[in-house]
């Protein structure tokens, strides 16, 4: 996995490259969550994930959840195919933002 | 040992890997190559891939539960007989039981215990079995394809 992060005003937008398994979810809430906790709105790109697994959905659940504490919010942005159907799955896409 | 014969649609591939997470991609490819070798929907091979994945990261993750490191194999077979896709998985973790296999409510919305919801959802069966052949766990996974 890769990733990018880009500033715009309040808004930091992480696009993530590749895969993302138990391997790397380390990696990726390393790079999300200090931007959540900083009270930023969050935009999680996934355009470019061909592949994510439970350990993903983690990822994206607990940074949706910090961000609840935090009253900001995460958005996930332009889910590719397969990683929507994990999503719906875990029927949580009524639970992330997804944008 | 391999065997591939597509005019009886029978597959059999055995291969182990390293017990830890750097091996899931090893996982994911070795699964990709053996489902390229079958006629079904990409959708249905990455569902199957996941399936894989998830069992494979569950003996990772539970199995070997506060070992940090271990020279330990795990070893998956997947065999197609016919109609009838059976995934093997052996490993020298911590014994499984089975009746503490299971995974969150999908309404209890947090991080964690989905992956063997993914198992549950694509396969049609999943198994300890007894024959361990040497090994400590034997899950088998089945589905009709």
């Amino acid at each position: 996995m890769t990733y990018k992060v880009t500033e715009e005003g309040n808004i930091s937008t992480v696009f993530l490259n590749g895969e993302i398994d138990m391997d790397v979810t380390e990696k990726a809430k390393e790079v999300i969550l200090p931007l959540v906790e900083s009270g930023k709105e969050v935009h999680i790109n996934l355009k470019d994930v061909s592949y994510m697994d439970s350990s993903g959905i983690s990822v994206l659940i607990e940074s949706h959840q910090k961000a609840l504490e935090k009253n900001t919010k995460v958005v996930v942005k332009e889910v590719s195919k397969s990683v929507l159907k994990v999503i719906m799955m875990a029927k949580l896409e009524q639970i992330l933002n997804l944008g | 040992m391999n065997f591939y014969n597509s005019s009886l649609n029978q597959i059999s591939e055995t291969k182990d890997f390293l017990v830890n997470s750097s091996s899931l991609k090893d996982i994911r490819t070795f699964s990709r190559n053996v489902f390229d070798k079958i006629n079904l929907p990409q959708e249905q091979k990455d569902e199957l891939v996941l399936a894989i994945a998830e069992a494979a990261q569950n003996i990772v993750k539970h199995g070997y539960k506060g070992v940090e490191e271990t020279a330990d194999r795990m070893e998956i077979k997947i065999s197609l007989k016919e109609d009838e896709l059976e995934i093997g998985f052996f490993d020298k973790g911590k014994a499984v039981v089975p009746g503490n296999v299971h995974h969150r409510k999908l309404d209890d919305i947090k991080p964690g215990g989905l992956g063997t919801f993914f198992i549950k959802e694509i396969m049609d069966a999943a198994v300890f079995k007894k024959d361990q052949k040497g090994w400590v766990n034997h899950l088998i996974l089945t589905k009709k394809i």
